[in-house]
């Protein structure tokens, strides 16, 4: 049992903060959020040549090997200066779903690609019907003489404008119907019948709707060999949610951090803010309440690759506690600012808007709570 | 990273299992699992102290050279939360955790060859003396005074909440000896026969129906001198030290996830018409779970520090904050969970010498007691609100 961190994760930390504090201030995420793109291709560059891209992918793909505490460690820094660059999308979930599907020459093909930055990917999972069931797709891909047909559409894409290659998840059709497994296909962003709607996101970066019709893709364009894929992608979902939940880490801490300051130099009624005991008790709590999912994120990270059920319950609990101590947090900046909380003059906004995206995504803390104690009962009853 | 214990950590976890199951009697699990406030019976509990002792293992936290084991931060983890899955009863806490550090850090050697090895035995039980009915969470205030005459100390005066004062053959104290420019100054530690002539005690029955703490009279009370620990006038100091060890040695978790692992084994009796099935029952479950989890970690990354010789800081303060709101929440749900039999009461104590058929199944017995001795967790070493002010203090710096 050994929750410190080595001298190579202490490197990445501070190596990761110093990076945010000098690259990221308020001028470059206004920048940032009004282009169309919706973050910078230098600094995408910068972390390739600073081995972030290479960072969780095997040392055999010219990766680095890491894990998912290393990702936490740089997303809980991204939090903190509300990095926009597709990270979440390219590395955490692109690079993952390939990696634990794809065959030996399909992650030869693209893992390299991805750890020196001259491949981007988006996962399309999420449709509107589905709502969080992370189970249920519509989107079929049927065979063909010649390949596979993708039909449907997908939602809550994140990055998926930026993407060179948007890895979708369709319900597998042979000519007897609905075979009842998910497949994975990496389609090129390019591919005709293939359209994409982005939009600004909430809290930073862009997010699309995609519409397929009847995007044709040859035959090994499935990642692996047709294995029902829902496994694997609750897998790379469970881990997508303690590298957010970290990165929410590091957005409590600064909206805590720039609240406490304020609280210490605005004066009413001729003290300081900090001076009242409402006000130091109401830091108190958010101070535990950002020390909770601190514990709740490294929890998700370091069961991350346990048997199913516990890596769920770890991720689900994580999800549904950060997404509640987050809102806490970020409402209770705003109000302890005032009315300036509530404008776009200040920052605090910036980070809350992020937060409510964070609840949002993979569903909010009231159906993080249900999935684990529905996980849960399956376990007592097994 | 490591969430897991290492092989040699593993092999100390199985010796703790081993002892528990050769030295755990049905009757002082049956009565551990029977209490429905903080402390054990004495005869309970100083049985399991006295197991303790002749293994080697009765005072975790004290050097080895006074007779502790001399346990890494994760053996002592892993002893107190196997001690709390297996439902140990609690051993004498005002004697080793609270008074034995103090004289190890500050008594005299005399003091130390005397008191020490009755506490590791269980002969001597220990009170604590430190609230007064006019001094709660502004315990300096204290106004129980201590008049030198001779050799000795006469102290007027009164305690109150004292835990066990009933049971317990010597109290620790704080007196006042004398008046300085602060309230601190002027407070001595001092130790006390309960046996001395002109201490009366007053039982105070909890709102669960249990006696557990009282009021304690001092009239006219002659103390030697030579019971003051440290010197005189600088008892804050010692008080406060103390007052540390009071707010947890940091290992609550596991005592909560056995709490709450019987409250889900009711919500999935039939005698609760199976509660769980419930879908707000089931997530509140899930919900004070996570709690845990959270408190857990955090307990490790503390434990991880402190491995490593690194100062946790005020940590201990929301350890101890959210341990007391956790509880509270583990009591609230089991009252919710049994239903209808919240409402049969039970008023016999000790509940593990019951001669009677009670009105509701054993298994319940200690639910509602426990929710409403419990509101007290958040009150007694240090309010929440007090925990507040030191963590808006010690780690916002404001």
């Amino acid at each position: 049992m050994d929750l410190n961190l080595s001298d190579e994760q202490r490197l990445l930390r501070e190596s990761a903060e110093r990076f945010v504090a000098e690259s990221y201030d308020a001028d470059h995420r206004r920048r940032m959020a009004n282009d169309p793109l919706g973050f910078s291709p230098v600094v995408w560059k910068q972390f390739a040549e600073l081995g972030w891209l290479a960072l969780p992918i095997p040392e055999q793909f010219d990766g680095l090997g890491g894990g998912p505490v290393e990702i936490g460690i740089l997303m809980e820094a991204f939090g903190r200066g509300l990095v926009s660059e597709p990270y979440l999308a390219t590395v955490v979930l692109g690079a993952a779903l390939i990696d634990k599907c794809g065959s030996t020459a399909q992650r030869q093909a693209s893992l390299p690609k991805i750890a020196d930055g001259s491949l981007k990917l988006a996962f399309a999972h999420s449709e509107r019907a589905a709502r969080f069931d992370l189970g249920r797709v519509a989107t079929s891909a049927t065979k063909t003489a010649q390949g596979w047909r993708l039909a449907g559409s997908k939602m809550a894409v994140l990055d998926g404008h930026a993407a060179d290659e948007i890895i979708v998840s369709a319900h597998l059709h042979d000519h007897r119907g609905p075979s009842g497994r998910i497949g994975l296909f990496p389609v090129p962003a390019t591919a005709p019948g293939l359209s994409i709607t982005d939009y600004q996101r909430l809290g930073g970066g862009r997010g699309c709707n995609i519409q397929l019709s009847d995007v044709h893709l040859p035959d090994d364009a499935l990642l692996g060999d047709g294995q029902d894929a829902l496994p694997a992608i609750e897998w790379a979902v469970d881990r997508a949610m303690a590298a957010l939940g970290a990165e929410a880490v590091g957005i409590m801490q600064t909206l805590l951090d720039t609240t406490l300051e304020y609280t210490k130099i605005r004066k009413q009624f001729g003290r300081s803010l900090s001076a009242n005991q409402v006000i130091r008790h109401r830091l108190a709590d958010m101070a535990i309440q950002v020390d909770e999912a601190r514990s709740m994120a490294l929890r998700a990270a370091l069961k991350a690759d346990s048997a199913p059920v516990e890596r769920a319950r770890a991720a689900s609990a994580a999800k549904a506690k950060i997404g509640k101590c987050a809102r806490f947090v970020g409402e209770q900046s705003i109000q302890l600012h005032g009315g300036m909380g509530v404008t776009e003059e200040l920052e605090v906004g910036a980070y809350f808007k992020r937060i409510v995206a964070f609840d949002t995504l993979f569903g909010g803390s009231a159906h993080h709570y249900a999935r684990h104690a529905q996980l849960g009962r399956a376990t007592a009853s097994a | 990273m490591d969430l897991s214990f290492n092989a040699e950590e593993r092999a100390f976890q199985s010796e703790v299992r081993s002892f528990i199951a050769d030295n755990l009697t049905e009757e002082m699990k049956r009565a551990t699992a029977l209490t429905p406030s903080v402390f054990s019976d004495p005869p309970i509990g100083m049985a399991w102290q006295r197991a303790l002792h002749s293994r080697g293992w009765g005072a975790p936290g004290w050097p080895v050279e006074h007779g502790g084991p001399d346990w890494t931060p994760a053996q002592r983890w892993i002893f107190e939360s196997e001690c709390a899955r297996a439902g140990v009863p609690n051993v004498n806490v005002m004697g080793v955790k609270m008074v034995g550090p103090v004289i190890i850090g500050f008594g005299s050697p005399e003091q130390k060859n005397f008191y020490l090895p009755r506490i590791l035995s269980g002969e001597d039980y220990w009170c604590q003396g430190y609230s007064e009915p006019g001094s709660g969470s502004d315990l300096s205030s204290l106004k129980t005074r201590a008049v030198r005459d001779g050799d000795d100390y006469i102290i007027n005066g009164t305690k109150i909440w004292t835990t066990h004062a009933h049971h317990a053959n010597r109290m620790f104290a704080l007196v006042r000896t004398g008046d300085g420019p602060r309230q601190q100054d002027g407070i001595s530690f001092i130790l006390i026969d309960m046996k001395t002539p002109g201490i009366t005690t007053r039982p105070i029955l909890t709102i669960g129906g249990d006696h557990e703490v009282n009021q304690v009279f001092f009239d006219d009370v002659r103390v030697p001198v030579a019971n003051r620990v440290g010197e005189e006038g600088k008892g804050w100091t010692y008080g406060k030290y103390l007052l540390e060890f009071e707010r947890g040695s940091g290992i609550a978790s596991a005592k909560l996830r056995e709490g709450l692992r019987a409250i889900t084994e009711l919500a999935e009796s039939d005698l609760t018409g199976r509660a769980i099935d419930s879908s707000d029952i089931a997530t509140r479950i899930s919900e004070v779970e996570i709690d845990i989890d959270a408190l857990e970690m955090t307990e490790l990354r503390v434990l991880s520090a402190l491995q490593t010789g690194q100062n946790p800081g005020a940590v201990s303060s929301i350890l101890k904050l959210r341990n007391s709101e956790i509880r509270q929440a583990v009591t609230r749900l089991g009252v919710d969970v049994i239903g209808h039999d919240a409402l049969a009461v039970e008023p016999m104590r000790p509940l593990y010498k019951l001669n009677h058929e009670p009105a509701l199944p054993e298994d319940m017995l200690t639910v509602v007691p426990e929710y409403l001795n419990g509101r007290a967790y958040t009150i007694f070493g240090g309010t929440s609100e007090i925990q507040r002010d030191i963590i808006a203090k010690m780690m916002l710096g404001i």
